[in-house]
């Protein structure tokens, strides 16, 4: 086994079934291999809803289990740990969530969960210093613990309670954090507050983050590495800047020039391909994306693409084979 | 559990039940009446001069005076006597029922809901054969069978049998819908066990429910025994407010000779007691499940 | 420029009742949604309305459209409509059923966030175009159903989509036949209230450059409400800034994302991020003003760096600058 790698993503797939006995098998995982280094960096799952990238989180975090494939954290696989092990899994990889008032249980406490993680994944039972390490972590993102005390999610803003979610991921001292669209529910003006926070994290303390959205900007702004995700499978891979801005793969650039930005008006307005129907293109024989790409030719409808390297970056595109 | 926590929770209960009375008239209504039932059923019923069970103890067929505020019945019995002996024991009966099935339901929907999987299946088989085999025809064949030991509380635990099953696949239900909300995995990240999310997570959300089912459960048995009184299965040689129904209607006719006391009194007095908890259970739906609008 | 509507000094709110919270007494609270606004809107124009969660832009589209229900009142304040020749008409003088015969879907009309507010879950889609030609155009049943085909048609709509239920349809989808519907009886307004946030970013753009060519195609005004610059960017002629219930700027879209004067939209512009650029951003601290209370004076004083004396005694009005620009700052008084 690789010890070099952080978090290896072997072929995972997850099936779904539905329909009557749920006989209609859909991947909403789709032979996805992921690789993240043992070196403090950000990883941007990026898509659209229903690309799998919330799937494939809950999978990472041990969550789900795959129909196919393994998770291996450290060289091991996550879903076959023991219980001890399981405990020290938790420690090392903890996640941040979208909705902040859905991340607390609205009827109780918001500080409960502090308490949680400093009694049972630090060990620390004597209360005062559980306070202390509680108090510690909410300092750390400019909070105190007088003001957050005894209060319930509702008494707080979105901000603020993402805040707290993040402090509390923090206590166990992660190597890994899984943010799932963990600024889409808060104003603009305050995200890059949040966005700021991985950065300095990542820069001071270390830390690698998995950062799990659709926003393509904020994408570009904070990864080091980003992986484009379609209808279950990955269609590009590779360093942020090169993917966002040289764009091999049709789908990823539809969805740059689909971003709506000051100054690009006219380029914005000319017209495009929505997708067609969800299942269809889940279930195609070909590359998913054939049916709405512009670009596309028999081989596409027919076979797979696999992963061809291209100046560095791995896109999945028949337009690539043989470079 | 220490005293400090126990008086916690009694002051909660209190300061819980005291806002519920009253900001819904429903639930105010509903309380009122059950405490007259209540008074009625449990206090009252002490102070009867006679046993009400004894037959030919006061002359029949009297009708109401000051001695005998309802009358008195062709067996020989106070009417209002025996009224609130039948209160107290129809209701021992449905507290019985009460207390066993809805807790069952709890602990099985519970259960099925967390684990899922084969445990699941098995469990839903189980509560799904009793949905489907209908109630009261199971109850008459069971309590004709057991008919020389049925008690009032063995009465009870029969009825349970089959209210058990709805809860369970009540409470699976909204464990389901509840296992997949983030604060779950806010829970399972910060190191809490399976039986720590069920207990400080889940359950808050399924207490409310579960005191309106415990009320509708009561309401359920009152109903079931009254039917089964009438069909003459139920304690006969007790005095319940189905076997009260059974006696007059049955075997004395007390309808056709216009014995309006004796064959209404159970009557009028079996529906107040539902509707009393019907009103109950509305105003802590209400209280617990606010409608949005 | 042809001034379509005008609404003046319009003050909104929403009236809470409290009943029995731990007292015997119910209490009432009153929500300053929307603060002393005065909006010109003008023919052939893309309006857009910015602001973020709470800053009162969805209240006052309702007021704009007509649609006050308690709890939301308004407190003061007129919306005029202007039509070409006649009298302007004070239309929120009119009651919510006059509205819905002389004003709903005829003159204004209103796209809602979810598209299912609008849809009906037991009708094809084809029988809402029909419904609407029937309702408010007199026309029978033999009449209507190929003249919705035709028009749907016209607006672009496969048939396949016509002949579906809602659910059917993806939101992209939806939210076209929507729109498509909102401009059947060609209003002079349309307003749209995050059209596409419940969308993806590639059916968002296919759904928004829609609703674009429609307001293009028609010549009529079309009012923009979204939270999210970027749409506004590319969208608007003209934006509005919202906050804590007062426009703060408003002015041309080109000027305000180059020069943005008030310190409020130079923070939410300079805390976008652009591909393409990695420089760093900051976002704003604090939060938006509990509404129950909103501070003296200027109410986005407590997060401003440059707030001065005069900013929490007194609020600043909106002035005119050059360009036609305005401004509510003390900064530039």
């Amino acid at each position: 086994m690789d010890t070099k790698f952080l978090l290896q993503v072997e072929k995972v797939s997850k099936v779904f079934g539905y329909g009557f006995l749920g006989r209609i098998k859909f991947r909403a995982v789709d032979s996805v291999s992921l690789y993240k280094e043992d070196e403090p960096k950000i990883l941007t799952i990026a898509g659209e809803s229903g690309c799998g990238k919330t799937t494939l989180a809950r999978i990472i975090l041990g969550f789900l289990e795959p129909s196919e494939g393994a998770v291996m954290y450290k060289s091991r696989d996550i879903h076959r740990l023991k219980p001890k092990e399981r405990l020290w899994f938790r420690r090392e990889v903890q996640a941040i969530f979208q909705d902040p008032y859905e991340t607390f249980n609205p009827m109780r406490k918001v500080d409960a969960y502090l308490y949680e993680a400093a009694k049972n994944l630090l060990e620390l039972k004597n209360p005062g210093e559980a306070s202390e390490c509680v108090g510690e972590g909410l300092e750390f993102m400019g909070l105190s613990l007088k003001d957050v005390e005894g209060k319930h999610p509702s008494e707080f803003s979105g901000g603020q309670l993402q805040r707290m979610s993040i402090a509390r991921a923090l206590l166990p001292k992660p190597r890994l954090i899984v943010a799932d669209e963990p600024v889409s529910m808060i104003d603009a003006s305050m995200r890059m507050n949040i966005i700021n926070i991985f950065k300095e994290l990542r820069e001071k303390l270390g830390i690698s983050f998995i950062y799990i959205t659709h926003d393509l900007a904020t994408a570009f702004y904070v990864s080091n590495d980003i992986g484009i995700m379609y209808r279950g499978s990955m269609v590009e891979e590779g360093p942020a800047e090169k993917v966002l801005l040289e764009r091999h793969h049709p789908y990823t650039k539809a969805l740059v020039t689909s971003l709506p930005q000051p100054g690009k008006r006219v380029e914005w307005l000319k017209r495009t391909r929505a997708s067609g129907m969800e299942i269809k293109e889940f279930l195609a024989p070909g590359c998913k994306y054939a049916n709405i790409c512009p670009q596309n030719f028999e081989k596409c409808m027919k076979e797979r693409p696999p992963m061809f390297t291209v100046k560095g970056v791995k896109v999945a595109c028949w337009l690539y084979e043989g470079q | 559990m220490s005293k400090a926590k126990y008086l916690g929770i009694m002051v909660k209960v209190y300061s819980v039940t005291r806002n519920i009375y009253a900001s819904k008239i429903k639930f105010r209504l509903g309380f009122m009446s059950l405490i007259v039932i209540l008074l009625l059923g449990f206090v009252v019923s002490f102070f009867a001069p006679m046993d009400p069970r004894r037959i030919y103890a006061v002359p029949k067929d009297l009708p109401p005076s000051i001695e005998h505020p309802l009358g008195t019945s062709t067996m020989g019995r106070d009417v209002f006597w025996e009224l609130c002996a039948s209160i107290r024991n129809s209701m021992v009966i449905a507290l019985m029922t009460a207390l066993i099935a809805s807790h069952i339901g709890l602990f099985i929907g519970l259960i099925a809901g967390i684990k899922g999987g084969t445990l699941d299946r098995i469990l839903m088989f189980m509560t799904d054969t009793f949905i489907i085999i209908p109630g009261l025809p199971l109850l008459m064949v069971v309590i004709t069978v057991l008919k020389q030991w049925i008690t009032l509380p063995l009465l009870g635990a029969l009825i349970s049998i089959v209210s058990w099953p709805w809860p369970a696949r009540q409470v699976r239900a909204m464990v389901l819908s509840l296992r997949e909300r983030t604060f779950i995995y806010t829970a399972m990240l910060s190191g809490m066990g399976m039986a720590k999310v069920l207990l400080r997570e889940i359950m808050p959300y399924l207490l409310g429910w579960h005191l309106i089912n415990f009320t509708n459960t009561i309401l359920f048995a009152i109903g079931m025994e009254t039917g089964l009184g009438i069909l003459g299965l139920s304690v006969l040689g007790e005095n319940t407010l189905g076997v009260m129904i059974y006696w007059a209607l049955n075997q004395y006719f007390a309808l056709y000779r216009g014995m309006f006391l004796w064959i209404g009194t159970p009557i009028v007095a079996s529906t107040f007691i539902f509707i009393s908890f019907y009103l109950t259970s509305m105003g802590l739906s209400e209280y617990f499940h606010p409608r949005m609008k | 420029m042809e001034l379509i509507l005008k609404a003046r000094d319009l003050e909104g709110g929403y009236t809470l009742q409290f009943p029995f919270q731990g007292s015997t007494q119910a209490s009432q609270e009153y929500i300053d949604a929307v603060s002393n606004v005065s909006i010109e809107l003008y023919r052939d124009e893309v309006f857009g309305i910015a602001g973020e969660s709470g800053c009162g832009k969805t209240t006052l589209i309702k007021i704009l459209y007509g649609y006050i229900n308690p709890p939301l009142t308004l407190k003061q304040g007129s919306v005029e409509l202007y039509a070409e020749g006649e009298k302007p008409i004070e239309i929120s003088s009119l009651g919510l059923e006059e509205h819905q015969r002389r004003v709903w879907w005829k003159r204004i009309s209103y796209i809602p966030q979810a598209s299912m507010n609008i849809l009906n879950p037991t009708m094809r889609i084809r029988d809402h175009f029909a419904e609407m030609l029937k309702i408010h155009m007199g026309m029978g049943k033999e009449e209507a159903y190929p003249k919705a085909q035709e028009y749907a048609e016209s607006m672009g709509l496969p048939r396949d989509a016509l002949r579906a239920f809602p659910h059917q349809l993806s939101g992209g989808m939806r939210q076209r036949a929507v729109i498509a519907m909102a401009v059947l009886l060609k209003p002079e307004l349309v307003l749209a209230d995050e059209p596409s946030s419940a969308l993806d970013v590639i059916t968002q753009r296919t759904a928004l450059t829609f609703l674009k060519d429609v307001q293009r195609g028609l010549g009529n005004t079309l009012v923009l409400v979204t939270h999210d610059m970027g749409i506004q960017a590319v969208l608007t002629d003209r934006i509005a800034i919202m906050y804590a219930g007062k426009i703060i700027e408003i002015g041309e879209t080109a000027g305000i994302f180059e020069k943005p004067l008030h310190p409020y939209t130079r923070a939410l512009i300079d805390s976008l991020p652009r591909l393409g650029d990695k420089s760093q951003r900051t976002g704003l601290g604090g939060q938006p003003p509990d509404l129950r209370r909103p501070p003296a004076g200027c109410r986005f004083h407590p997060r401003c760096a440059y707030s001065m004396d005069v900013c929490n005694r007194e609020d600043p009005q909106l002035l005119e600058k050059r360009d036609g620009r305005h401004v509510a700052c003390w900064l530039y008084a």
